[in-house]
């Protein structure tokens, strides 16, 4: 898809409260700058993270979503970033059924000191979303050509 | 329990065809438990439809709600309004809660969301197998707990057979033998001189040979105090 000039895409980072915030710190400690269209959910751990929530961001708009979890091995919950993992690979199955590129959602693995690596990945997202173009459900009907 | 999964997103929308309103209706018994047809799965399928409906150009109203047990009357009644107001419903419970859904609102196409697979057990999370083929004449007395009905590929009631090789099912390495199983626990229990007796044929009439099967219980029945 070819991106209208001027597009900054609006991505939702679900973080764990653990490694993921941490980094997120991290990297504000580290004076690391990182896209400021990357919105921050804070959640207790990516065990919680649900097919729904993901849905919801991208129905709301999203133009990519990515969930930010503990080093595998090292979750605090002890498996709840594997269970995380999964539903992400669930959702990314979804996406495709529903149309959406599964690579508008990704899942990263850090530790808290991974402050750099954290604002890579928002760089990063932000390309990958500003390549794929505008969520097409940004607007209320894609033919309303919005 | 009951056991589904859910029909794949494109037939699915093909079934709405050009319907604009639709209601998801989920079931809070078995198919919550199998992760089928629940309020979570019910409000995932009712994004998933509005988003891809909007994509495909031709936006669709998906909401959706959940009852406690969707193959009783008592209730899907209190359903009358949302679904007076859907142009179709789109059920997630099993095939029976389909089917009550269409009996009880004969006006309103009905659909189902899921396909009903069996009735089964969870093995481990995440994982269903099949125990029960609802044959209507049980036979797990004499095979120690285990029925060869649903589990063994040929339904033997005499087995095993010469597939069964190694305590596995010829029909693939993740089946285990029903009969080798049965083997197994009655010789665990000291109770093999079971498998030595002979059974007979089994009478189908009371599985789905007999037809469309039913069972009434007077004693329970309230239409005669109705009629007073």
């Amino acid at each position: 898809m070819n991106a209208p000039s001027g597009f900054v895409p609006e991505i939702t980072a679900l973080s764990c409260s653990y490694c993921g915030y941490m980094a997120a710190d991290t990297a504000g400690s580290l004076r690391q700058e990182y896209p400021a269209n990357v919105k921050l959910v804070r959640l207790p751990c990516t065990g919680k993270v649900d097919v729904q929530y993901v849905l919801d961001a991208f129905e709301g708009g999203a133009d990519a979503v990515y969930v930010i979890a503990c080093s595998l091995g090292n979750c605090h919950h002890v498996h709840g970033n594997e269970r995380g993992k999964a539903r992400v690979e669930r959702a990314k199955e979804i996406l495709k059924a529903i149309g959406l590129e599964p690579e508008r959602l990704e899942m990263y693995f850090l530790s808290g000191g991974m402050g750099a690596t954290f604002a890579d990945i928002a760089t990063q997202m932000t390309a990958r979303a500003a390549s794929l173009g505008p969520n097409p459900l940004k607007s209320p009907s894609p033919v309303d050509g919005g | 329990m009951i056991v589904a999964e859910q029909k794949p997103l494109d037939e699915i929308k093909g079934l709405l065809g050009e319907a604009q309103t639709v209601l998801v209706v989920g079931c809070g018994t078995c198919v919550t438990v199998c992760f089928a047809g629940g309020d979570k799965e019910a409000g995932i399928l009712a994004s998933s439809l509005r988003m891809a409906s909007r994509i495909d150009g031709t936006p669709k109203d998906v909401t959706h709600i959940t009852v406690q047990r969707q193959c009783e009357v008592e209730y899907i009644d209190p359903l009358a309004d949302s679904i007076r107001q859907a142009d179709v419903v789109l059920s997630i419970g099993c095939g029976i809660g389909v089917q009550a859904l269409a009996e009880r609102y004969p006006d309103k196409v009905v659909l189902p969301g899921l396909n009903t697979s069996f009735l089964g057990l969870p093995s481990e999370q995440g994982v269903w197998e099949e125990r029960c083929a609802a044959c209507g004449s049980c036979i797990l007395g004499v095979t120690g707990g285990i029925c060869p009905i649903a589990r063994c590929a040929k339904q033997l009631l005499n087995g095993p057979c010469g597939g069964s090789q190694g305590g596995v099912c010829e029909i693939g390495h993740e089946t285990p033998c029903a009969w080798q199983l049965i083997y197994d626990r009655l010789n665990a229990q000291g109770r093999l001189h079971l498998i030595e007796e002979l059974q007979p044929a089994k009478d189908w009439s009371t599985s789905r040979d007999g037809g469309p099967r039913r069972i009434t219980r007077e004693d329970l029945r309230l239409a005669a105090e109705a009629a007073e």
